[in-house]
C-alpha cells in the first residue's frame, strides 16, 4: 500500500445498531496499528469526540429509529466527503426494523405506564429506516456484521485511492 | 358463513393433494377465511406437512389466513378502473359502510380492499364481493351494494342485474364469426388422423396467443414425441395480464370451440386428460363450464371412446385459480394445478417434456386452442392466408381505456396500432400500452407499427391513454401491480419490484430526485437481466419505456434538490408526539 501524503480523517458512529459492526472493525486485530498510521479518527465511539469535524470518510453502523439518529446522520453527511453504510441495519434497517409492523404508539403505551416526555429523550420514528432513505450514501458494506477482512479490504482500497471492491470470499461465497 | 364439512370436502376431492388449491377455495368460500384449524385438518388428512398447506394458503391473494369481513369487497385496481373513477367509488363505499380501506369493520360484517385487474376493463370499474364480480360501478350501484351488505342479504340473493357480465364484441373475423358445431373439429381430426392433424397445424403456422408466440404445432409435436407413460393438455385461462379480457369472452361464447381445441390436442399428442386453469376472478364462468363439460360427456364428446373413436379417451377437469398473476406462467400454473404454491419452475426442462406430474404437457392459451380447432376443420393453408407471413391468422384484442367503444375486436395479425385506435373510436391518444403492464408502451410516433410477433408482439391487451392522462400514474399503478404479484421466489424480483414501487411512488409524490431516477433505472436493468422468470424480466419495462419515450412526465415531478428523504420526517414523528404529548423543538424534524 502506498502511503498517502496526509493522514485521512475518519469518523464512525453507531445509530440504531448493536455495535456489532464496530466490533467487527476491531476484529482487524493488530492491523489496527497499521490503520492508525494512515488515518486519524474524528468522532467515533473509540475517541468519544462528540461532534464530527470535516472528514474524508464516515462509517455509519445502524439504521434510523429516532430523531437523534437523523441529526447524527445529517451531521455525518455534512462533514464527510464519503459516507458508507456499514452492515445490514444501516443498509436495510436490519434487526431493529422488525418493529416496523407494530404501531409505535402501542409499543410506547404498553411498555410505559406514563410515556416519558422529557425533551432530552429523542422521539422514535414511526418506522425504522435505512440510512439512504434520509441522506445520500456513497458505498454500502453488506453483512451482519461485515467481516473484519471486508472492512479492512474496503479501508485499504479507499486509502490507496482504489475503487473499493470486495471480491470472492468477502461478499459472495458460492 | 357456514362451517365446511371437511370429511365431505375431502371425499369429493378424492383425498387428492393435487386438489389442494381447490379444497382451500371451498373452505374460503364457505367460511370466509382459512383458519389454522382447517390447515391442520387438511394437512393431516392429506398426509402433507402442515407447512406445505399453510404455504399454499398463504400464497394466493384470495385466500385469507386471518379473518376478513363476512362480505369481502375487493375493488379491481387496474389503471383502467382508476381512470373510470374506482378510487372515489371505493371511498364512497368505505364511507357508507364506516370501514377504513384495507380494514375489517369492528362487527366483522365487511372489509374493503383492492385486488389486481379482474378482467372487466371494458365494463369497469369493477369489484368482487366474496369472489362474485360486479362491473359498471356507479354511485347508485355502490349505494345498492352498501344497502345489501347492511341488510345482511346473502350475495346469491342480491339483485341479479348487479352481476351481469357483458360480452362486448365489436369486430368478428375467423374466430368470432365461426359457426362450428360442438365436436365438428374433433370429427375433422378423427377423419384426418392424429399425424395429419398435427401436419395441418404446422402448416397453419399458428403461434401461441398467450404471449411468447411459440409455434403451436412444434409444441404439440414435441409433447407427442416426448417419452412418458401419459400426457396432458392444459388450457391456460388464467388471463391475469391487466387489460386482457378476450379469453373471458371466448370462454363465455365459444366454449365448445375451446373444448374442441383441447380434445383435438389430446387426440393429436396422445393425451387422456386435460385441465382448464380458470382464473378465480372468473368464478361466474365456473357453472357454465361445468355444465358444458357435463353436456359434452353426455354427447360422447368427452369420456371413453370419444365419439365412438376406439381407444381415444379424454376427460377435462376444471381448476380455479385464487388470485395470482404469476400462475398464468405455464410452469407456475402447473405447480398450482398440482396443488402447490405457484412458483415458476426452472426451465428447461419445459412443460412439453416435464409438465404436469412430470409428464409431457401442452399448455396453450384459450385463443390458441380455438384457432387450432378452426385449423383442424379448415386446414392450415386457409389459416395461413390471413395475417402476415410471420404471424398467420387473426388476433382477438381486448380494447379498453380512453376510447368510444371498449370491448373485443378480432382483426388479422399485422393490423397497425392506428387502425385499431380508429376502429374503437380513440381520438387524441397520447399513448397505448400494448399487451398489458408487462408489454410495450407506444407513443404516437409508433402508432404506425404493426401488432404482430415480428413488430409489436401482444398477448391481446390494448389499453389507451388519452391526452389528459398523466402517464406517471400509469407507471405507479403498474409498479404496485408487480410488487403485489411477484411470487417472492427470487431476490431481484421480490426486492426489485418493491424498491421500484417505492422509487416511482416517491417521484409521483414529488419527493424524487434525478439521482433516484438513475438508481431506479439501474435497478430496472438488474431485474430485467437477473430475475428467475418472465414476470421479473418484464416488471420494469413500463418504467424503462416511460423514461425513454415520455421523459418529461418524470422530470416535471422531480425535485431540483440533489437529495430528498424518501419519507416525510416530521410526519414520522407524529405518532410519538401524540403519545408523549410533546411539541417542543426537539419533537420535530425538518425535511432537509
Ligand atoms: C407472469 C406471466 C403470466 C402469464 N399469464 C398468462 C395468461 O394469463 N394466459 C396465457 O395464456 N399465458 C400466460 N403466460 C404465458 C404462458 O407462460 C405460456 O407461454 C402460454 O400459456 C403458452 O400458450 P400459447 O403457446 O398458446 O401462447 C404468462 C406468462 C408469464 C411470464
Ligand atoms: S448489521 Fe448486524 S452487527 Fe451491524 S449493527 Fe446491525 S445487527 Fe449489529
Ligand atoms: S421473477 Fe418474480 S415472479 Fe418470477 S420467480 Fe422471481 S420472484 Fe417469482
Amino acid at each position: 500500500m502506498s502511503a498517502p501524503k496526509r493522514k485521512l480523517k475518519v469518523a464512525t458512529t453507531s445509530l440504531a445498531g448493536c455495535f456489532g459492526c464496530h466490533m467487527s472493525l476491531l476484529d482487524i486485530d493488530e492491523r489496527i496499528l497499521k490503520l492508525l498510521e494512515l488515518v486519524e479518527l474524528d468522532r467515533s465511539p473509540l475517541t468519544d469526540i462528540k461532534h464530527c469535524g470535516p472528514c474524508d470518510l464516515g462509517l455509519v453502523e445502524g439504521g434510523l429509529c429516532n430523531a437523534e439518529n437523523v441529526h447524527v446522520l445529517r451531521e455525518f453527511r455534512k462533514q464527510c466527503k464519503v459516507l458508507v453504510a456499514v452492515g445490514a441495519c444501516a443498509i436495510n434497517g436490519g434487526l431493529p426494523a422488525q418493529r416496523n409492523h407494530l404501531d409505535v404508539r402501542e409499543c410506547l403505551t404498553s411498555v410505559y405506564r406514563t410515556v416519558p416526555n422529557d425533551p432530552e429523550l429523542p422521539l422514535p420514528l414511526d418506522h425504522v429506516h435505512p440510512i439512504n432513505d434520509v441522506v445520500r450514501i456513497d458505498y454500502s458494506l453488506p453483512g451482519c456484521p461485515p467481516p473484519a477482512d471486508a472492512l479492512w479490504q474496503f479501508l485499504t482500497d479507499f486509502i490507496a485511492g482504489r475503487t473499493p471492491s470486495l471480491g470472492h470470499g468477502l461478499i459472495h461465497y458460492d | 358463513m357456514q362451517a365446511v364439512d371437511v370429511k365431505g370436502l375431502l371425499e369429493r376431492h378424492r383425498h387428492d393433494p393435487t386438489r389442494l388449491v381447490q379444497m382451500l377455495r371451498e373452505v374460503q368460500a364457505a367460511e370466509g377465511w382459512i383458519s389454522p384449524t382447517r390447515i391442520t385438518e387438511l394437512a393431516g388428512a392429506l398426509g402433507l406437512p402442515r407447512a406445505r398447506v399453510e404455504g399454499v394458503a398463504g400464497f394466493y391473494a384470495f385466500f385469507a389466513t386471518t379473518p376478513v369481513g363476512a362480505y369481502r369487497v375487493l375493488f379491481s385496481d387496474n389503471i383502467t378502473d382508476r381512470m373510470l373513477g374506482s378510487v372515489a367509488l371505493r371511498e364512497r363505499l368505505c364511507a357508507k359502510l364506516g370501514v377504513g380501506p384495507g380494514e375489517v369493520r369492528a362487527d366483522a360484517r365487511v372489509s374493503v380492499a383492492v385486488t389486481s385487474c379482474t378482467g372487466l376493463c371494458d365494463q369497469g370499474p369493477a369489484l368482487l364481493v366474496n369472489g362474485h364480480a360486479i362491473g359498471r360501478l356507479t354511485d347508485a350501484r355502490i349505494d345498492l351494494i352498501a344497502r345489501c351488505i347492511e341488510a345482511q342479504a346473502p350475495v346469491e340473493a342480491w339483485p341479479p342485474e348487479l352481476f351481469r357480465i357483458d360480452d362486448v364484441i365489436h369486430r368478428k373475423d375467423l374466430i368470432l364469426s365461426s359457426s362450428l358445431r360442438p365436436g365438428e373439429a374433433l370429427r375433422a381430426a378423427f377423419a384426418r388422423g392424429a399425424d395429419a392433424t398435427l401436419e395441418e397445424l404446422l402448416r397453419s403456422g399458428l403461434r401461441g396467443r398467450g404471449g411468447a408466440g411459440f409455434t403451436t404445432g412444434e409444441k404439440w409435436r414435441a409433447a407427442k414425441l416426448a417419452p412418458g407413460p401419459t400426457r396432458f393438455v392444459v388450457c391456460n385461462a388464467d388471463e391475469g395480464e391487466p387489460g386482457t379480457f378476450k379469453d373471458r369472452v371466448l370462454l363465455s361464447r365459444y366454449l365448445d370451440l375451446v373444448l374442441d381445441g383441447m380434445t383435438v390436442c389430446g387426440f393429436a399428442i396422445g393425451a387422456q386428460k386435460g385441465f382448464i386453469y380458470l382464473r378465480g376472478e372468473y368464478l361466474f364462468l365456473q357453472a357454465p363450464i361445468e355444465a358444458a363439460l357435463a353436456a359434452r360427456r353426455k354427447a360422447h364428446l368427452l369420456g371413453r371412446d370419444v365419439l365412438g373413436h376406439r381407444g381415444f379417451d379424454f376427460e377435462v377437469e376444471l381448476h380455479l385459480g385464487a388470485g395470482s398473476y404469476v400462475c398464468g406462467e405455464e410452469s407456475a400454473l402447473i405447480e398450482s394445478l398440482e396443488g402447490k404454491r405457484g412458483i415458476p419452475r426452472s426451465r428447461p426442462p419445459y412443460p412439453v417434456t416435464h409438465g404436469y406430474l412430470g409428464q409431457p404437457t401442452v399448455v396453450n392459451n384459450v385463443e390458441t386452442l380455438v384457432a387450432a380447432a378452426l385449423v383442424t376443420v379448415n386446414g392450415g393453408a386457409w389459416f395461413a392466408k390471413h395475417g402476415t407471413a410471420k404471424s398467420p391468422g387473426t388476433r382477438v384484442h381486448s380494447v379498453s381505456g380512453d376510447c368510444a367503444r371498449p370491448g373485443v375486436y378480432e382483426f388479422p395479425m399485422g393490423l397497425t396500432v392506428q387502425e385499431l385506435l380508429d376502429a374503437c373510436g380513440a381520438k387524441n391518444a397520447q399513448a397505448v400500452q400494448v399487451s398489458g403492464p408487462s408489454g410495450t408502451l407506444l407513443g404516437p410516433a409508433e402508432f404506425r407499427r404493426k401488432l404482430a410477433f415480428e413488430d409489436v408482439a401482444t398477448a391481446g391487451a390494448f389499453t389507451i391513454f388519452g391526452e389528459t392522462r398523466d402517464l406517471l400514474d400509469v407507471s405507479v399503478n403498474f409498479a404496485h401491480f408487480f410488487a403485489h404479484e411477484s411470487c417472492g421466489f427470487c431476490t431481484p424480483c421480490r426486492v426489485g419490484t418493491t424498491l421500484l414501487k417505492k422509487s416511482i411512488d416517491a417521484i409521483a409524490a414529488e419527493r424524487g430526485t434525478r439521482r433516484d431516477v438513475k438508481v431506479a433505472l439501474r435497478l430496472a436493468v438488474l431485474m430485467r437481466d437477473t430475475s428467475h422468470c418472465a414476470l421479473g424480466h418484464t416488471a420494469c419495462a413500463h418504467f424503462l419505456a416511460l423514461h425513454e419515450k415520455f421523459k418529461p412526465t418524470i422530470d416535471r415531478r422531480l425535485s431540483s434538490l440533489e437529495f430528498l428523504p424518501t419519507f416525510d420526517l416530521d410526519e414520522a414523528l407524529a405518532p410519538a408526539r401524540e403519545v408523549t404529548g410533546r411539541d417542543d423543538g426537539q419533537a420535530h424534524l425538518e425535511d432537509t
